[in-house]
């Protein structure tokens, strides 16, 4: 659907990756490929970014792993997913079979497994771009979160860019000390762009039974709730990372707040919890992008991009 | 499994039950008893979680054909608001999910237990059940008289239907624990079938090993999608071999389970997470009797 409808273009590209429009499956709600239910129509979507791949099997975490929020879901998943070698020999042909572009989500606790992950998927027909996780626990660096580290971030980063012919972009959360600084070294480790965001830490209590709603039981939230959060986060590092492509992700339900993305300065548009609940969210969110674009007359999607205007401040000034 | 904006054909109340039947000829095509559908949640609300309810009945023939019907009690924002549906209204509805109850081969005297709203999805097993010339037996149990779901229509499908309840206000006082071990006993059950909560379904899993008597039960969790994609609704289930086990979800891949390989104390123990893996390995399951 690179031309809508319509008969207007709403084709994004990520310098030099380019999606027949802007809106993407986020890691986390479409597996790795395997058993995607047939409500969810994979071939229109924009691309796939796959559930985080690990070099070995993992279980995930232990139940229960998911809790209702207002207008969010808590969740702590503990990336289950089959394993780097099962996804290669059973999930992506069928990836590539519904002749979706696939981004690869890898993670891992050492930086050998980063590379493990890269060499394995760099070159297999269909993935067309890396995602880097990088909230897992680094083991080499006393259990803290890669993220937490910008000498391990610049290590992590920087070999997976080196090793990957392929576009690499960095997953980051938001609550961290610098986030432009800390997305400006993975920019120079070699990433060509950044997702943002991952899902916020939080608590859910049940305050009957005395107890934590999650066994984690600190989990990620993500859904309508976290829209705001995404959105500055996103703002700030497209405010001083302007070439920079921005994946924006994080309570994106519908086209207007896809719309609300595009002019905080993301490139694209990822769609997680959304699906969940709407199947059809991602096809549904695209169809009305491509109407406000010819309601307001303008001409694409990148044209959006920067165009948000401070209040308060004089017309013009945001938008060149 | 299909998706379909689905109007509502008839909204009404069975005791503290609700009951909501749609318009859903795909869907009810395909249902079987164990399975679900899945509601969504209006937009633009700060529930938003679909919600899962188990097929009460699924009409194929008649006037009534294309329908399909489910039961729930208000207990949070996403039942009050369906309870607030009326007819003619359309639902978000995808359907039939999960995996449904299997029909003995041989065996034939099956005993189907339940308690509370869990009852739903039983008469509509003891009608297919029936259809294929088993004997149904019924417990249903329930907190009091107006919590017990359609006694009639389960006297109606029964060759003997037990009633209990809490406060013994209809039927024999106790729990579906207390009558099963006699209805076990006198109705010469080859065959579980059991929805309930988790504790109850636990003991009533035990009960079903200790005597060898094959048992499928049905399962309810919290899930969010209802469709197998965002993988928070794990149960932790033994493989076939025996050889360890996985994290299995509970709408995909249940949710009806062969109880006996189901990992208990990793799943509702106090301490799941330090739940150990016998040194010896998990036991080896055979497989439903069909």
């Amino acid at each position: 659907m690179t031309t809508s409808a319509l008969g207007q273009t709403i084709a994004v590209d990520l310098n030099g990756l380019v999606f027949s429009h802007p809106v993407l499956a986020a890691s986390g709600c479409l597996s790795t490929g395997r058993d995607v239910p047939s409500v969810v129509d994979v071939h229109r979507l924009a691309g796939v970014v796959t559930r985080s791949i690990t070099v070995a099997p993992s279980r995930g975490s232990v139940v229960p792993r998911a809790a209702e929020t207002a207008s969010g879901l808590l969740s702590h998943v503990g990336l289950q997913n089959p394993g780097v070698d099962e996804f290669l020999a059973k999930d992506l042909p069928r990836l590539v079979r519904a002749k979706v572009p696939v981004i690869a989500s890898i993670a891992g606790t050492r930086l050998d497994e980063y590379v493990r992950l890269t060499t394995a998927l760099d070159r297999r027909p269909g993935i067309v771009a890396l995602e880097v996780y990088v909230s897992t626990s680094d083991e080499e660096f006393a259990g803290e979160p890669f993220h937490a580290s910008p000498e391990r971030l610049n290590e992590i980063v920087g070999a997976v860019a080196r090793m990957s012919r392929l576009p690499v972009f960095v997953k980051l959360p938001p609550m961290l000390p610098e986030l432009v600084e800390t997305a400006r070294v993975c920019i120079r480790a070699g990433a060509s762009g950044l997702t943002l965001i991952d899902a916020v830490p939080g608590l859910a209590v049940d305050a009957d039974r005395l107890q934590s709603r999650l066994a984690a039981p600190i989990g990620g939230l993500s859904g309508p709730a976290i829209k705001p959060i995404a959105l500055a986060a996103v703002y700030q590092v497209a405010h001083v990372m302007p070439r920079v492509p921005i994946m924006g992700v994080g309570g994106v339900s519908t086209a207007a707040d896809a719309v609300e993305f595009l002019l905080a300065g993301a490139w694209a548009v990822q769609v997680g919890t959304a699906m969940l609940v709407n199947p059809s969210a991602p096809v549904e969110i695209a169809q009305g992008i491509a109407s406000y674009l010819k309601e307001k007359g303008i001409s694409s999607p990148a044209d959006l991009r920067g165009r948000l205007r401070v209040r308060g401040e004089p017309a013009g000034d945001a938008a060149s | 499994m299909k998706r379909a904006r689905a109007e509502v054909l008839n909204a009404r109340r069975f005791g503290v039950y609700h009951s909501i039947t749609v318009v859903a000829p795909e869907v009810a095509q395909r249902a079987r008893p164990g399975q679900f559908v899945s509601i969504g949640m209006p937009q633009g609300r700060s529930f938003i979680f679909r919600r899962q309810f188990s097929i009460h009945e699924a009409s194929r023939r008649g006037g009534w054909a294309g329908t399909l019907e489910f039961v729930f009690d208000r207990h949070g924002p996403g039942t009050s608001w369906l309870a607030g549906v009326r007819v003619h209204e359309f639902l978000d509805v995808i359907g039939p999910l999960g995996t449904a109850f299997a029909y003995p081969a041989k065996l034939n005297a099956c005993l189907l237990v339940s308690e509370g709203h869990a009852s739903a999805p039983m008469y509509f097993l003891a009608q297919e059940l029936r259809a294929r010339g088993k004997r149904v037996d019924m417990i249903v149990g329930a907190e009091t008289h107006e919590h017990v779901f359609k006694p009639i229509e389960g006297k109606r499908l029964s060759q003997t239907f037990s009633i209990v309840t809490a406060d013994g206000s209809l039927g024999e006082r106790g729990s579906v624990l207390d009558a099963l071990p006699g209805m076990l006993e006198t109705t010469g059950a080859e065959v579980v079938y059991a929805a309930a909560p988790r504790p109850t379904l636990r003991a009533i899993a035990e009960m079903c090993l200790e005597r060898e008597i094959p048992s499928q039960i049905a399962i309810e969790d919290e899930m969010p999608c209802g469709t197998g994609l965002c993988y928070t609704c794990a149960i932790p289930v033994i493989r076939k071999d025996g050889g360890g086990y996985d994290n299995l979800r509970a709408c995909a891949e249940g949710p009806v389970f062969n109880p006996a390989r189901i990992l208990w104390d990793r799943w509702i123990g106090d301490a799941p997470g330090s739940a150990p893996t016998p040194p010896e390995g998990y036991a080896k399951v055979r497989t439903w009797p069909g």
